[in-house]
């Protein structure tokens, strides 16, 4: 199917979950999901339509914590930015490492730089330092004097 | 049982060459698992490029890594591009390509000397990297440099071509072609080499699958995925060329794929001469006033698979977020799969089919004992050990008088 083929679908099946999902180019597309039903996409786009996992990246947006997984549909060369939005109070989110094993290492990653917690990650610890850092530090968290009052 | 003492070396020692990275965990000679530690290299780069403005990310990521520094400023400039909404001129599209084939060939050359450093081979070292030379005294005539060639912007290109130098590239690939099929064909010809390569370290399309890893990892199992034909960008789908895929997945097809490669990227490099020299001199770049507000998603297809850059942007000059993802972060990865189960010897092998970036992620390994958890060999020693192997399988081969 075709980009915009493909928006429509994502629109329809999981309707009550996708709170925005706009073409951005000719081959980009970026969805804004609810947190919850991150697992249930990710499995369909995994698993159905055998999108590759590119890797995910992390934010602190000031208001909230943001992850975008990209997935690319390797025969068309669509790429699809999966948007979550976290909130900072209780910043934890569904682990997808059990569905496949290629999130294990950024997980740990995003976990150590931004201190979100990945609920049933099998083996969650520090990936880029010998846990000799600071506990509850977490570098690419923006500075207290940005976060909102 | 003796006693062991245990002597903590590492992971910074005067006498290591390199931070530490894999753990072989060994039953005698059989490697039952492998734990790694990474972070050693963590240099912040996605941190810095928040306060850089874009014209200087372009020198940052180009540094990230020696071999493939073409690839990180051209996953960024198509990146920004997008972002950008700019069409970069024809000429541009075909310089860039030619820079990025030239560093294909000069990689898989040096995977070559390398794997054959790891066998035993040193003459297969010497030869690889001597005949890489001339790729790089390329890389000089074109572009001022023999590693960071900073020739990317925004938009297009710094530096053209001249015509003067167009019979210089088909002179120097014609000298490579003819050397890099007698290396071809010394290593795939040869029967000790098949031995130690040919069923070691197998990558079913499962095991790829699930660890989603890119390049010619996943073409030697027989997965058909490229990004310089699935989402094209430059000059790809402009000429003639083909994606090299192989079914078996073991540590031969990997460097069956990479030689093949290199052929296809000497074929790709021809046609764009040929295609400048057809082309008046015109625009190497497109003016780009300023960035809007945006995200873009910029994809290369480096020497070890897919790059990928994620840049988001806010109108002002610097992003607000960057992310590079290099192909060695899946890629290594898979070693979970292709060491476990293999000899200490063939594990050295294996390691290196997968080409980590040296540059990018660290190279040493060590081998434990798996029920004491006590160390045994370190990373020369297994290196080693791996050249031993081939002695002993060319003594078993061709008798005791080679």
């Amino acid at each position: 199917m075709d980009t915009q083929e493909f928006i429509d679908f994502m629109k329809f099946k999981f309707k009550h979950n996708v709170q925005r999902a706009f073409l951005r180019y000719k081959n980009r597309v970026l969805i804004d999901l609810e947190k919850d039903a991150l697992l249930k996409v990710a499995t369909f786009l995994y698993k159905e339509l055998n999108f590759r996992f590119i890797i995910a990246t992390g934010l602190d947006n000031v208001k909230a914590f943001e992850i975008t997984y990209h997935f690319s549909n390797d025969k068309t060369g669509l790429l699809a930015n999966i948007r979550v939005s976290i909130p900072k109070k209780k910043p934890e989110v569904e682990s997808l490492t059990p569905l496949f094993v290629a999130a294990d290492w950024i997980e740990r990653e995003i976990h150590e730089l931004l201190g979100i917690q990945f609920v049933n990650h099998p083996n969650m610890r520090s990936l880029l330092s010998d846990g000799n850092w600071g506990a509850g530090e977490y570098p690419y968290r923006k500075p207290a004097m940005e976060q909102p009052k | 049982m003796k006693e062991k003492t245990i002597i903590p070396v590492g992971p910074y020692h005067p006498l290591q060459e390199e931070p530490e990275l894999f753990k072989l965990y060994c039953d005698g000679e059989i490697v039952t698992d492998i734990e790694w530690e990474t972070g050693y290299n963590h240099r912040g780069i996605e941190k810095i490029n928040e306060s850089k403005t874009f014209e200087q990310i372009f020198y940052v990521v180009e540094r990230i890594c020696g071999i493939c520094s073409t690839s990180h400023p051209f996953a960024f400039a198509n990146a920004m591009e997008e972002i950008a909404q700019v069409k970069v001129p024809d000429r541009a599209k075909y310089i860039r390509t030619i820079i990025a084939e030239l560093e294909r060939i000069h990689s898989h050359l040096l995977w070559v000397g390398l794997a054959g450093h790891f066998i035993g081979y040193n003459t297969v070292f010497m030869w690889a990297w001597k005949y890489r030379e001339p790729i790089l005294d390329l890389f000089e005539i074109i572009t001022g440099n023999r590693n960071s060639y900073a020739i990317f912007k925004i938009g297009g290109v710094r530096r053209d071509i001249d015509e003067k130098d167009y019979s210089n590239i088909l002179k120097i690939l014609n000298g490579v072609k003819p050397k890099a099929e007698m290396l071809m064909k010394a290593v795939i010809d040869d029967p000790v080499i098949h031995m130690r390569t040919k069923g070691i370290g197998i990558l079913t399309k499962q095991d790829i699958h699930d660890y989603c890893a890119v390049g010619p990892t996943a073409r030697a199992s027989g997965i058909d995925v490229d990004i310089r034909r699935d989402d094209p960008y430059a000059a790809y789908p402009l000429i003639n060329w083909k994606v090299i895929v192989t079914q078996e997945g073991d540590v031969f097809s990997k460097a069956v794929v990479r030689f093949l490669e290199i052929f296809e990227s000497i074929s790709i490099i021809e046609q764009c001469v040929e295609k400048l020299r057809k082309e008046p001199p015109g625009q190497i770049d497109v003016k780009v006033k300023e960035i809007p507000e945006g995200n873009g998603a910029g994809r290369a297809e480096a020497p070890r698979g897919e790059v990928f850059h994620y840049v988001i942007t806010d109108g002002s000059n610097s992003p607000v977020r960057h992310k590079i993802r290099a192909p060695s972060y899946v890629n290594v990865a898979t070693f979970k799969k292709s060491c476990v189960g293999q000899t200490i010897s063939d594990a050295t092998l294996a390691l290196a089919a997968v080409d980590p970036c040296y540059c990018c992620t660290e190279r040493m390994a060590y081998a434990y004992d798996s029920r004491t958890r006590q160390r045994l060999l370190d990373g020369r020693a297994l290196i080693q050990l791996s050249q031993q192997r081939t002695q002993v399988l060319k003594k078993n081969l061709f008798g005791k008088n080679t």
